[in-house]
C-alpha cells in the first residue's frame, strides 16, 4: 500500500504539497500538524512507525517519518530559522518559495535579500533513550512494534532484505533467552553493508557502529546518557510548536521526520572556528555529526504518563484487570515473600513500595512518596543485586546505585552546567518519573567522603525527603521536583532518611542464597510476570480518595493512640501510616479507603514497629 | 562601513511589511569606494565654527559626513555634524592624516550602531527636506533630531529616584545638568532612560525602538550640537555617545522573538562567560612591495578583498597587509544566561550571546547580574562559496550599548528590587484590596505553610520576619545601621514539622538560603578566598550568609554547628556585616539577612524541666540576638491531636483544584511580601512611641519587683521591629498603637514559651540574656556563701579533701546540692581568691 505509507515514508513530500497548495498562505502549518495528527489517530497507525529506539539507524530512511520514546534531557536555546524563503536558479533567474520548516538545510540558491523571507523560530531539545529503561520493556516495546513496522522500514537495496529479516527473527529468538543481549546483534550486520557501496551510508554506518557497540566504552563523543552504561541513540529533536509545555525531564514519544542529511556535519566543519562565536565544544555539544546524533523534526509528541508497554496493548482491559487485583496481588505477594526469604511483612511493604508515586505536593511537601528502607540485608553477598534483578524484571525503568565509597565520591549524580559546552550534563539523577531507584547501602564500607561525596549524600537525602534534585547551574541551583521511587537496601539503619524501615527477618536460610534466588526467579512463567507488570502499573495510576466517614474514625483512632501513650504516635507516625493505608487500598484495588483498610494499616505498621523497636534512634535524624 | 556583526538591514523584517533598510546596500556597492566617491561630494562642507575640534581640517570630516545634505537644509550653520556618523568606522579617522593635537575629539563608537545612512538615497533629493526620511523607515533626520534636543531641553522628572541622579535638582531638566557633569568630569556618555523619552515623546521612543540603527546616531548628533553649543570650551576624548537604557521592548530573554530582530531590546540576565579580547580589524593596510604605494581596504562583513593589482605600479600580488599599520576595534563575547526569576518551572535557562565593542568590553565579569540594552541581530549562517546551499538556521546576538549592572547598587544599602519586581497595576490594586481586609494578618499568616498544622504564632512571627522592619540609618551620627531584620529560633521536639516550615520559608523568599547547621562550615556560611585558576587572581567566594543579603537564611540543625561555625554568626546577628581578613583581602561585606533557625533539644525530647538554655545548650550571646525564640512542642492534648488529625487527612485527599488554589495562594504571598518590602516603610507615630516605651517599662518592671531585670535595650530594638514589620502587613505607613499591641503580644509568646524559668514559672529574660535566671543566680550564690560559711567555721586548716567538703556541706545544705552546683560554688570562690582547687584538694589563700 504506498499510497497510504506516503505520509511515512516521504512526508516532507506531503509537507510540500499542502505548502504549494496554500499559496503562502500561513496556514498551511496548521493544516500540516493537523494532518499529522489525524493520521496518527487512525488504528494501528503508531505500529507502522519505525521506531528509533529499536532500528538502528542505518536502517532507517533518511526524512521518513519515525517515532522515539525518550527523555528530554537538555533543552537548547531556541534558534531562528528561515520558514519561507526564495531561492533563485542562477541559470533562469526563476524564482521559486520554499519552505525551511522540518528541514536543517536549505537548497540552493537562496536569496538572502528577498521579501518573502519569514523568519520563525524553533527550539532544540536534547533526547536521550529513557534511563534505566529495563530490557524487558525495551524488548516488548520492540516486538510489539516489530512486526509491522519491518515492512514500513526503509532498506538500503531490495537485495538485502531477506537476510536482514532473517537476522531480525534470530534475535527475536535469543531475546527471549536471554534478553540482555538484546542490542548487541545489530552490528554484525554492517560489514556487509560496506559492499553495498553506497558511500552516503557508509558514512552514517561506522559512527553508529560506536554507538550500538558496547565495547567501545570510550566513545569519542560523549552523548550524555544519565546513567553510565547506557546504549541507544540520542536525538536532536526539533520543536516548533508549544514550547512551553515540554519540560525537562518529560517523557514523550516523539512523531518526526527523521534527518540525518550528512551535509550538516560538512557545513559546521567547513566554517572558521574563530569566526564563530562557539566554542568546539560547544559545537561538538550541539552540533553532533547527524550519523551519531540524528536530527528529528517533531510533527506530533505524545507525552508518556508510564512506560509499560503492556499497559498500552492491555488498555482496554484495565478494567476487567481491576477484578482481577486481589487475586494477582495474592500471587505477587506471595512470589515477593519467596524472594525476600520468606519475610512476608518485608514484601507487603515491597510490594506497596513498587505501587507508590507522588501523586501531589502541598507547597514543599511530596504526598505519596514511599521510602522503603529494608535493614538486615546479608552484606557481602548477592542478595541485594539478586533483589534488583527481580525488581528489574517488574518495572519498566530502574537503576542500582550501589554505594560503595568510590561510587559516591566519584560519581556524578547531580546534573551540572557545563557553560563552555552550554550543556546539561546529565547525572544518575536525573531520571524518568516512576524510576525506581535501588540504593545498594551494603556495599558501603568504612572511609572518608570527599566533598562530592558530601553532596552526592546530600542529593540523594534531598530527593529521598522533598523529591527533589537541585541541578547545578555553578551560579545557582535549581531545583527540578522529581518522582522517583527510592528503595534503600542496607545492614543497619540506613544513614539516608526513609519513610519506613523494614528490618529483614528471613524465615529460611538456604544454604546457596544465589541459587534459591534463581530458582524462585526462573519458576514464575513469563505470563504472570506480565500480569504483575501490569498489576504494578494499573496500581501506580488508580485515583484514590478517602470518605468524611473513614477520615472521622481515623481522626477518633489517632486521637486513641495519643491518649494511651502520646509518646508512641507523632503527627509523622500518622502521616506514614496514611500513605500506607492508600498504598494498601491500591493495591488490592480500592479506590478509596475503606475502614479495614486503615484498620490493616495499622496493623501492619504496629507489627514493623515492634520489629523495628530495639534499633530505633531519635534523636537528630529526622530529614 | 558594514562590519561583519551588522545585519544587513531588515531583509528578516518582513513579517512587519518593511521594506529593507538600506544597510543593504553593502551588498551592492563596496564600502571602501563609497567612501571615496563622497570624498569628493562633500568636500565643500562648510567649516563648523563652534566645534572646538581641530580635526575639522582633517579629510575625515568629509569622510563620513553622510548627512550633510539633508541637515544643510534644516540646520545649515551647525556643528561637527559630520561626527556623529562615524561610530563603527574608526578607521577613517586614521585616514592619511597624522593627528592634530590634544585636544582633538576622537571619533569613534560602538559596532552596533555602525552607519547604515545611505548618501545616496538620502541626498538624492536634498530640496524635498524636511520630508526626507531615512528609506526603509519613517525617520525623518532633522524632526528626529530637533525632537531629541526638545527632550533633553524640557524634560523634567521630579519624581526621580534613580541613584545615578543623585545630587541633581529635580526641578530642572535633568539632561541638560547630565550634560553639564559631563563637560566637568569629560567623560563623553550620556545615559537616557528609555522610559524618559516615552513619556515625553511616545513617537520618538517608537521611533528609537524599531530602528535604533539610524535614530541613535541621530541623538549623538543632536546631543553633540547641543553640548558644543553650550560648552564650546570642552575638550572631550571623543563624541558624546548617547546609550539609551530600559527599553521596556522586552525584559524576558524568554519572550525574544523574531519579530525583535533589528530591534532596540532590554533584558536582563546573568553573564556567565566572557570571552578574552578580540581585535577586530576595520580597515586593513596594504603596501606595495614594490613602490611602497599604501592603500586602505575596509572589512566588508568580515572579509577582506585583497587588491590584486598595485594602482600605482601595476604589479600583481604585489601588496602585503602591514598589521601595525591596519586598524582595529575591540570586540567581546559575552553570554548571559537568564536569571533564574524569569524562568518557568521545569525548564532550563536560555542563553544569548552579547558582543559588547570598544569601551563596553571587559565592563561585566561572569556572575555579574546585568540589564542589558542593545539591538538584537540575526545573522544567517555564512554563505560558504564552495557550499550550494546553506542551513537554514540564523545565529543571534545582541550588540550591546549598555550595560546596567543589577547587582551594584546592593553595595550602596538600597533595596533595588523595585527595578527587578514590576508589578501591574491590576496587580498592586489586589494587594491593596486585600491589604484592607481587616484580617489580612491572620490571613498571610494561615496562608503561610499552610501544611504544617497549628502554631499560629510562629507562623505569624515568621510573617513578620518575612516582611522585616524599616530601615533606618543612622551612620551620620556614627551609630552606624540599625539591624532591621527579624531573627527567629525555633526549639523544640524532633518531629514537629520545624524542617518544613525551613523549606518553605526557602522556597518562598527571593533571596533565600538553606543550609544545616550539620553539613555547614564557617566558611561555607560566610566567604573564603580562591585563587582562580586561569587568572591566578585572589577571588572572593561568598557563602550562605552574604549571598542571603536582603533575604532569609534558613539554617537547620542550628545546635550541632559547631563552636567556630557560630561565632561567625554573632555579627552577622546584631552588625548585619561580615568581616573577612583572609589571604590578603580584608574587607567587609554586607549580609543584611534574616535568620531563620532550628534546633533540637539535646537530650532529643525537650525537658520541660529545664530552661531553652540548658535544652539546647546554644551559648546566651547568640540566643539574645534572637527577636522571637519559639518552642515548637509536641502539646499532647487530645484537641489538638483531633485538629491534627484533620488537618493531615484532608491533606491526603484534597483534589488537584484545590491544591492549586494553594498555589495561587503562595504567588501572591510572595508578590505582597515583595510589594510591602519595597514601597512600604513605616515610621513611628507618636502615641505608637509611647505605646512602646510603656511596654518597656512594664517589661523592666516585672521583672524589678523580683530583684531581676526582664528587658534588655534590644528586646525594645526587637519589639519596634516587629511593630513596623505589623504595620508593613497593613500596608500602613504609620506605625500605630495596634501594631505595638500585637508586637508586645507577639513577643510575650515567644518569651513566655522560651524564657519561663522552670522552677519559678515567671518569664524571665535573663535567661536568655544571661544564660541563667535570676533565681539560679541568686541560689548558685547562696552556695558559695553557704560555703565558705563552713570553711571559716572550720578554722585554720590551709588545705581540704575535695570530697570530704562536698559530704560535709551537703550535710549541712537544707536543700540538695548537686556536684555541678558545688563545682560552682568553688568556682565562685576561686574568683574571689579565697582558695584555690588542684586536683582533689582545696587550698586556701
Amino acid at each position: 500500500m504506498p499510497s497510504s505509507n506516503d505520509w511515512i515514508n516521504n512526508p516532507l513530500g506531503v509537507v510540500e504539497e499542502m505548502f504549494v497548495q496554500s499559496n503562502s498562505n500561513p496556514e498551511w502549518e496548521a493544516k500540516v500538524l493537523e494532518y499529522f495528527k489525524g493520521k496518527l489517530k487512525e488504528k494501528q497507525a503508531y505500529s507502522w512507525i519505525p521506531s528509533l529506539n529499536d532500528v538502528p539507524l542505518h536502517y532507517l530512511k533518511p526524512n521518513s517519518l519515525v517515532k522515539f520514546r525518550c527523555l528530554v534531557q537538555d533543552m537548547f536555546d531556541p534558534e531562528f530559522y528561515m520558514g519561507v524563503y526564495e531561492t533563485i536558479d542562477p541559470s533562469t533567474k526563476a524564482k521559486v518559495l520554499r519552505f525551511g520548516k522540518y528541514k536543517d538545510v536549505t537548497e540552493c540558491g537562496v536569496d538572502l535579500n528577498s521579501r518573502n523571507t519569514v523568519t520563525a523560530e524553533r527550539q532544540t531539545f536534547y533526547c536521550v533513550p529513557i534511563p534505566g529503561e529495563t530490557l524487558w520493556e525495551a524488548f516488548l516495546n520492540h516486538s510489539h512494534t516489530y512486526a509491522r513496522s519491518s515492512q514500513a522500514r526503509v532498506v538500503p537495496s531490495t537485495s538485502y532484505i531477506p537476510s536482514r529479516q532473517k537476522r531480525s527473527y534470530e534475535e527475536d529468538d535469543e531475546m527471549d533467552t536471554q534478553p540482555q543481549k538484546q542490542r548487541e546483534p545489530h552490528t554484525g550486520g554492517s560489514p556487509q553493508l560496506h559492499a553495498n557501496g553506497d558511500s552516503k551510508r557508509q558514512e552514517t554506518e561506522a559512527p553508529s557502529g560506536q554507538t550500538t557497540s558496547p565495547s567501545n566504552a570510550s566513545s569519542p563523543l560523549d552523548l550524555n546518557f544519565p546513567l553510565p552504561g547506557e546504549r541507544g541513540p540520542a536525538c536532536l529533536v526539533k520543536v516548533y510548536e508549544d514550547l512551553d509545555s515540554f519540560k525537562l525531564n518529560d517523557m514523550l514519544e516523539v512523531y518526526g521526520i527523521l534527518s540525518v542529511n550528512p551535509l550538516l556535519s560538512v557545513l559546521s566543519s567547513l566554517l572558521d572556528p574563530t569566526e564563530s562565536m562557539e566554542t568546539p565544544e560547544e559545537q561538538r555539544a550541539h552540533d553532533p555529526p547527524a550519523s551519531l546524533v540524528p536530527r528529528l523534526h517533531m510533527l506530533h509528541a505524545r507525552p508518556l504518563q508510564h512506560n509499560n508497554p503492556l499497559l498500552c496493548m492491555f488498555i482496554y482491559v484495565v478494567s476487567s484487570f481491576m477484578v482481577e487485583m486481589a487475586s494477582v496481588r495474592a500471587e505477587f505477594l506471595a512470589y515477593l515473600t519467596h524472594i525476600l526469604l520468606g519475610d512476608g511483612l518485608a514484601a507487603e511493604y515491597l510490594l506497596l513500595h513498587l505501587i507508590s508515586s507522588v501523586y501531589a505536593r502541598r507547597d514543599v511537601l511530596p504526598l505519596g512518596k514511599f521510602t522503603l528502607n529494608l535493614s538486615g540485608c546479608p552484606p557481602n553477598s548477592s542478595f541485594t543485586e539478586s533483589l534488583h534483578q527481580v525488581i528489574q524484571e517488574l518495572v519498566p525503568c530502574t537503576y542500582r546505585l550501589s554505594m560503595t565509597l568510590h561510587n559516591m565520591n566519584s560519581l556524578r549524580l547531580v546534573p551540572r552546567k557545563d557553560y563552555v559546552a552550554n550543556r546539561l550534563v546529565s547525572g544518575a539523577l536525573q531520571l524518568a518519573r516512576n524510576t525506581s531507584l535501588v540504593l545498594d547501602e551494603t556495599r558501603l564500607e568504612q572511609g572518608q567522603l570527599d566533598a562530592s561525596g558530601v553532596q552526592n549524600i546530600t542529593a540523594l537525602g534531598n530527593l529521598i525527603s522533598w523529591q527533589k534534585v537541585d541541578y547545578d547551574f555553578n551560579y545557582h541551583q535549581m531545583e527540578f521536583p522529581c518522582n522517583i521511587n527510592v528503595f534503600v537496601t542496607s545492614e543497619g539503619r540506613s544513614l539516608l532518611p526513609s519513610d519506613c524501615q523494614v528490618p529483614l527477618q528471613p524465615q529460611v536460610t538456604p544454604p546457596n542464597l544465589e541459587e534459591y534466588l534463581s530458582t524462585v526467579h526462573k519458576a514464575q512463567l513469563t505470563s504472570q510476570i506480565n500480569k504483575f507488570r501490569v498489576y504494578l502499573s494499573v496500581a501506580q495510576t488508580l485515583d484514590y480518595s478517602i470518605s468524611d466517614e473513614v477520615t472521622k474514625a481515623v481522626e477518633d483512632d489517632f486521637v486513641d493512640m495519643r491518649k494511651d501513650d502520646p509518646q508512641s504516635v507523632s503527627a509523622e507516625d500518622l502521616h506514614r501510616m496514611l500513605v500506607v493505608a492508600r498504598l494498601l487500598s491500591l493495591s488490592l484495588g480500592q479506590t478509596s479507603l475503606s475502614r479495614e483498610g486503615w484498620m490493616r494499616a495499622k496493623h501492619i505498621d504496629m507489627l514493623r514497629r515492634t520489629r523495628s523497636q530495639p534499633q530505633t534512634t531519635v534523636n537528630g535524624n529526622e530529614p | 562601513m558594514s562590519s561583519p556583526t551588522s545585519t544587513p538591514g531588515g531583509r528578516k523584517r518582513n513579517r512587519n511589511d518593511i521594506p529593507a533598510t538600506p544597510g543593504s546596500i553593502g551588498s551592492t556597492s563596496p564600502p571602501s569606494q563609497r567612501r571615496r566617491g563622497q570624498d569628493s561630494s562633500n568636500a565643500d562642507l562648510p567649516a563648523m565654527p563652534t566645534s572646538p575640534a581641530t580635526d575639522i581640517a582633517s579629510p575625515t570630516v568629509h569622510d563620513t559626513s553622510l548627512f550633510s545634505s539633508p541637515r544643510r537644509s534644516v540646520l545649515p550653520s551647525e556643528v561637527d555634524m559630520s561626527s556623529p556618523l562615524m561610530y563603527g568606522t574608526p578607521s577613517s579617522r586614521v585616514e592619511g592624516t597624522p593627528r592634530s593635537g590634544a585636544n582633538e575629539t576622537v571619533l569613534f563608537r560602538e559596532e552596533c550602531t555602525s552607519t547604515v545612512f545611505d548618501l545616496q538615497t538620502v541626498a538624492s533629493e536634498p530640496s524635498v527636506g524636511q520630508k526626507l526620511v531615512i528609506w526603509g523607515t519613517d525617520v525623518n533626520v532633522g524632526t528626529c533630531k530637533e525632537k531629541f534636543q526638545r527632550f533633553l531641553q524640557r524634560f523634567i522628572d521630579p519624581t526621580s529616584n534613580e541613584d545615578e541622579n543623585a545630587g541633581l535638582d529635580l526641578n530642572e531638566p535633568l539632561y541638560m545638568q547630565k550634560l553639564e557633569e559631563i563637560s566637568v568630569v569629560g567623560e563623553p556618555v550620556l545615559n537616557v532612560n528609555c522610559g524618559h523619552v516615552q513619556s515625553f515623546d511616545a513617537d520618538l521612543y517608537r521611533q528609537l525602538i524599531c530602528y535604533p540603527q539610524e535614530v541613535i546616531p541621530t541623538f549623538d548628533m543632536a546631543v553633540n550640537e547641543l553640548f558644543f553649543e553650550r560648552f564650546p570650551d570642552s575638550i572631550l576624548e571623543h563624541q558624546i555617545q548617547v546609550r539609551p537604557y530600559n527599553a521596556l521592548k522586552t525584559r524576558n530573554m524568554r519572550s525574544l522573538n523574531p519579530e525583535d530582530i533589528d530591534q532596540m531590546i532590554t533584558i536582563s540576565g546573568m553573564v556567565i562567560r566572557t570571552s578574552q579580547l578580540i581585535p577586530e580589524m576595520q580597515e586593513a593596510f596594504f603596501q606595495c612591495q614594490v613602490c611602497a604605494f599604501s592603500t586602505r581596504v575596509e572589512v566588508d562583513r568580515g572579509r577582506i578583498a585583497e587588491p590584486a593589482v598595485c594602482r600605482h605600479c601595476n604589479t600583481t600580488h604585489s601588496l602585503a597587509l602591514i598589521h601595525n599599520r591596519s586598524a582595529f576595534s575591540d570586540k567581546q563575547m559575552i553570554k548571559v544566561q537568564e536569571s533564574p526569576d524569569d524562568m518557568p518551572a521545569g525548564q532550563t535557562p536560555h542563553t544569548t550571546v552579547v558582543y559588547a565593542h570598544n569601551d563596553l568590553v571587559d565592563k561585566v565579569q561572569p556572575g555579574d547580574r546585568i540589564n542589558i540594552t542593545g539591538i538584537y541581530r540575526a545573522v544567517p549562517m555564512r554563505e560558504n562559496p564552495r557550499q550550494s546551499n546553506v542551513k537554514s538556521v540564523y545565529k543571534t546576538h545582541i550588540d550591546a550599548i549598555h550595560f546596567r549592572k543589577t547587582d551594584e547598587k546592593r553595595l550602596h544599602g538600597l533595596d533595588e528590587e523595585a527595578d527587578q519586581k514590576l508589578f501591574t497595576e491590576e496587580r498592586v490594586k489586589t494587594l491593596k484590596e486585600l491589604a484592607a481586609k481587616p484580617d489580612v494578618y491572620e490571613r498571610l499568616s494561615s496562608a503561610l505553610a499552610p501544611s504544617i498544622y497549628e502554631h499560629e504564632d510562629i507562623k505569624k512571627g515568621i510573617l513578620l520576619q518575612l516582611f522585616g522592619g524599616t530601615r533606618k540609618d543612622f551612620s551620620q551620627t556614627g551609630r552606624g545601621n540599625f539591624r532591621a531584620e527579624v531573627n527567629i529560633l525555633l526549639c523544640g521536639d524532633p518531629g514537629t514539622s520545624k524542617s518544613q516550615l525551613l523549606q518553605y520559608v526557602f522556597n518562598l523568599v527571593p533571596r533565600g538560603q538553606y543550609t544545616s547547621g550539620k553539613g555547614s562550615s564557617a566558611v561555607g556560611l560566610t566567604a573564603y578566598v580562591m585563587k582562580d585558576p586561569e587568572t591566578k587572581q585572589l577571588v572572593l567566594q561568598t557563602g550562605a550568609l552574604v549571598l542571603s543579603d536582603n533575604g532569609i537564611c534558613c539554617i537547620d540543625e542550628f545546635d550541632k554547628m559547631s563552636e567556630s561555625t557560630r561565632s561567625v554568626l554573632h555579627e552577622v546577628m546584631e552588625q548585619q556585616t561580615l568581616s573577612i581578613a583572609k589571604a590578603g583581602i580584608i574587607c567587609q561585606l554586607n549580609a543584611r539577612t534574616s535568620v531563620l533557625a532550628a534546633a533540637n533539644p539535646v537530650e532529643s525530647q525537650w525537658n520541660p524541666k529545664k530552661t531553652t538554655i540548658e535544652n539546647i545548650q546554644l551559648p546566651h550571646t547568640l540566643l539574645s540576638r534572637f527577636d522571637l525564640i519559639f518552642l515548637m512542642l509536641d502539646p499532647q492534648d487530645e484537641a489538638y491531636d483531633r485538629r491534627l488529625a484533620h488537618h493531615l487527612v484532608s491533606l491526603y485527599y484534597q483534589s488537584e483544584e484545590q491544591i492549586e488554589e494553594e498555589l495561587l495562594d503562595m504567588a501572591v504571598l510572595k508578590d505582597y511580601i515583595a510589594y510591602a518590602r519595597t514601597y512600604i516603610n513605616p515610621r513611628l507615630n507618636e502615641e505608637a512611641s509611647q505605646a512602646l516605651i510603656e511596654a518597656y517599662v512594664d517589661m523592666r518592671k516585672i521583672g524589678s519587683g523580683r530583684g531581676m531585670v526582664s528587658a534588655y535595650p534590644r528586646q525594645l530594638e526587637s519589639l519596634i521591629r516587629l511593630a513596623e514589620a505589623h504595620a508593613k502587613v497593613r500596608f500602613s505607613d504609620k506605625v500605630e498603637t495596634i501594631d505595638v499591641e500585637e508586637a508586645k503580644r507577639l513577643h510575650r509568646e515567644a518569651l513566655k514559651q522560651s524564657a519561663t524559668d522552670p522552677r519559678t514559672g515567671f518569664v524571665d529574660i535573663s535567661i536568655l540574656t544571661t544564660g541563667m535566671s535570676a533565681t539560679a543566680r541568686k541560689r548558685k550564690e547562696e552556695v558559695a556563701q553557704a560555703l565558705k560559711k563552713m570553711i571559716q567555721s572550720k578554722g585554720k586548716t590551709p588545705a581540704m579533701k575535695y570530697q570530704q567538703l562536698f559530704d560535709d556541706l551537703r550535710g549541712q545544705s537544707e536543700a540538695a546540692i548537686t556536684k555541678d552546683m558545688f563545682e560552682e560554688a568553688l568556682r565562685a570562690l576561686a574568683d574571689e581568691d579565697y582558695l584555690t582547687v588542684t586536683g582533689k584538694t582545696v587550698r586556701l589563700l
